[in-house]
């Protein structure tokens, strides 16, 4: 028995500042303080809050120690393990009251989220099994094979009102009704853990923090579907994830969790894991599946459905991490519960991956419904430095940006899509003033050509002629004739792509074009770039009345496009210019100015 | 894994020890002094007992957490018990059995014990 735990995030962003060394540290400390019998040192999942870890919370007490170093380590044993004092100068900042020290679930952050796919995260070890039982973990296995019937089950989800979290927003008790419909001498679950979008690492922080949620989950659908094999396909790039639920299935396997007879029951099932080498369009179902049977990952058309034919030919379901990490949680406290919460249409919570312009960069659970602006300003504490919000991007490479007029805008499946973009799998990156949106749409774009497979034509060439017109346009070059050009081919792509990621390729050009249409006439038009960010379209200038004649930005310039004498104004030549902005950067006096 | 059974075994042996990470503001909060002066005197062995006889007994609402010096270090091993709701108890001169005493008798059947607690020593 410990007297206390101390809990160390062993998520990927903690890791990468270094919490492992940190875990390394404590236990060393603590022996040499005599205190190896008392304290228990725990590596979990995330707990959200990225942009303050390393984070260590110390239980029972649950303080919060933010931004930890190793050099801390000895202070924090000495002082709080063994004498009780907590060391406030490590304390999260958002903690400390004038009337002492509040909870950590009392702080902006952390107070408006409920969190439910992400309940153990941070929480538990997830390299132990005796702790994910501990909290209620298997017990909805139990309770399916012992006490309900397969159609109880999906009766169940179906009126939970789950819909699928990986972006499409099918309802899942609906997909495995389809499932179970179809017979065959097999069936398979299949779990999509290849999450792509830049920005988006929901379904990573879920595996690395509580892998046998979704183990529990796969079991619960292969019996409500009568599937005995699951197959989870996750990207390489995720080590930690990957080695985690490698652990995970050895440990329900040998507790009897997976493999044969479960429980007693004639019910058996096994999970293994297909690793993906990173391709983008091997998140979309049916390139996944071709993948699993080990061929190269494209996409093929539907019908027939993965409910019909998946899977080595035989009924599939498919479902997201997210969306697994629900299905015990809604077993045990019932539809009616999971019901209750979220909008009309879209129930439960969603996570998002907060990035970009924004102060708390990390993960959050919130209910569906919540308004934009309590996401970006209240939970992510706002944009730094003051600037102005311009517009969110969600739904990644798929999606579309929410601008500021939709700032009010409650957060559900339904209401993104009526503005143009999507909820997609949860990415939610924060622009402001200084994105050049035009710029932004030729990012994404960027991203679809290089990660399109080439299959069917409107995706392999039309994604690139998008990109050509883009970077014309950036580069000071386009004429009105190109914007109605770029549009006609946006939908064209979007009515004639083989499958979803070239069907909604299109859809960060359309949704900034939609919202943003005088950026890309600045550029067109006036050639000029508003944000400053399009170096074609800027241009470096020597204020006369600033100028001390020091001539070191002559002397930077790596092209010798500034001239001027010593104590003269210089001046630049703009046909030489390269707008590196080394000049701007050395200039003592400030001035130089970029336009 | 052949029965439910076994699986509450588990879940049972563990919600005892995962509670120790509970957060909730309805929890009674058991104070250990822990400055030299309760270290001297023999706190630690009274925490220790404090925290694996909550986890034995699954009290989840309970959480035995440790503090500096409380102020009065003739008395230590000082053990104070916080109630949500209720008046402070503070007892004193503790040892590992009596701090038994205290979890079966206070946290258990809700019984402060009188004759530990200060205003008693005191007179």
């Amino acid at each position: 028995m410990y007297r206390s735990h101390v809990l160390v995030c062993g998520g990927t962003g903690c890791t990468s500042s270094g919490s492992t060394k940190i875990i390394d540290t404590l236990q060393a400390e603590i022996i040499k303080n005599g205190l190896k019998e008392e304290v228990s040192v725990v590596q979990t999942g995330c707990h959200g809050l990225c942009a303050q870890g390393p984070i260590v919370i110390i239980y029972p007490e649950a303080t919060f120690y933010a931004m930890v170093t190793n050099e801390d380590v000895p202070e924090i044993v000495s002082e709080h393990l063994l004498k009780g004092r907590i060391v406030n100068r490590l304390l999260y900042k958002e903690m400390i009251t004038e009337d002492g020290i509040k909870s950590l679930n009392e702080t902006d952050f952390y107070k408006r989220q409920h969190r439910i796919a992400l309940r153990n995260c941070g929480v538990i070890n997830p390299e132990n099994i005796d702790e994910y039982i501990g909290t209620n973990g298997y017990e909805a296995l139990g309770k399916v094979l012992t006490e309900f019937t397969p159609d109880q089950v999906i009766q169940s989800i179906l009126d939970s009102g789950l819909r699928g979290r990986g972006g499409g927003g099918f309802p899942t008790g609906l997909k495995w009704k389809l499932a179970k419909g179809n017979d065959a001498d097999q069936k398979y679950v299949c779990c999509n853990a290849d999450e792509g979008d830049p920005g988006a690492f929901m379904d990573r922080s879920v595996l690395e923090g509580d892998p046998h949620v979704v183990l529990e989950a796969m079991a619960i659908a292969g019996y409500a579907i009568g599937a005995s094999m699951g197959y989870i396909y996750i990207r390489a790039e995720y080590p930690i994830a990957v080695d985690r639920l490698e652990i995970a299935i050895g440990q329900a396997r040998e507790y009897g969790l997976l493999g044969k007879n479960i429980f007693g029951t004639d019910f058996s099932f096994d999970i293994e894991l297909r690793l993906g080498a990173g391709a983008f369009v091997c998140g979309e179902e049916t390139a996944l599946m071709t993948s699993i049977e080990g061929n190269r990952g494209e996409p093929r058309p539907r019908p027939p459905f993965p409910a019909q034919k998946g899977l080595f030919e035989k009924p599939t379901i498919l479902n997201n991490v997210e969306t697994y990490a629900n299905i015990p949680q809604i077993i045990l406290n019932g539809p009616e519960w999971f019901a209750a919460m979220g909008t009309e249409k879209s129930k439960g919570t969603k996570v998002f991956a907060l990035g970009g312009k924004i102060n708390n960069t990390g993960l959050v659970e919130i209910p569906m419904g919540t308004p934009l602006r309590e996401v970006i300003n209240d939970i992510g504490g706002g944009i730094p430095n003051g600037k102005k919000f311009k517009a969110a991007q969600t739904g990644g490479p798929s999606g579309g940006c929410i601008p500021a007029e939709h700032f009010d805008i409650p957060i559900d499946y339904d209401n993104l899509i009526s503005i143009g973009s999507m909820m997609g799998s949860g990415g939610l990156i924060v622009m402001d003033e200084d994105n050049c949106m035009v710029d932004i749409a030729k990012f994404f774009l960027e991203f679809t050509v290089d990660e399109s497979c080439g299959k069917c034509t409107p995706c392999r060439i039309g994604t690139k002629r998008l990109h050509e017109i883009l970077d014309k346009i950036t580069n000071g070059q386009g004429t009105m004739e190109d914007l109605q050009k770029l549009e006609d081919l946006c939908y064209y792509i979007k009515e004639n792509a083989l499958c979803g990621l070239g069907q909604t390729a299109p859809n960060p050009v359309l949704s900034t074009l939609r919202y943003f249409k005088d950026e890309y006439l600045a550029h067109v038009v006036d050639r000029k770039c508003p944000s400053g960010v399009c170096k074609a379209l800027l241009s470096y200038i020597i204020e006369a009345d600033k100028c001390k004649g020091c001539t070191l930005c002559a002397r930077i310039c790596p092209t010798g496009a500034i001239q001027g004498k010593v104590k003269e104004i210089h001046l630049i030549d703009q046909s030489k210019c390269i707008k590196c902005g080394a000049c701007m950067e050395k200039c003592k006096f400030g001035a130089i100015s970029k336009k | 894994m052949k029965s439910l059974e076994e699986l509450k075994a588990i879940r049972e042996k563990m919600q005892g020890q995962i509670g120790i990470r509970n957060e909730s503001s309805e929890q009674t909060r058991v104070i250990v002094g822990m400055a030299t002066c309760g270290i001297a005197s023999g706190a630690r062995p009274v925490l220790t007992a404090l925290s694996d006889a909550v986890q034995n007994k699954g009290l989840t609402n309970v959480a035995v957490i440790q503090t500096g010096c409380i102020g009065l270090c003739q008395f230590e091993p000082i053990v104070e018990v916080l109630e949500p709701g209720k008046d402070k108890v503070t007892y004193v001169k503790m040892t590992p059995e009596k701090a038994l005493e205290v979890i079966d008798q206070h946290l258990i059947h809700g019984q402060a014990i009188k004759k530990y607690t200060i205003t008693e020593v005191l007179g």
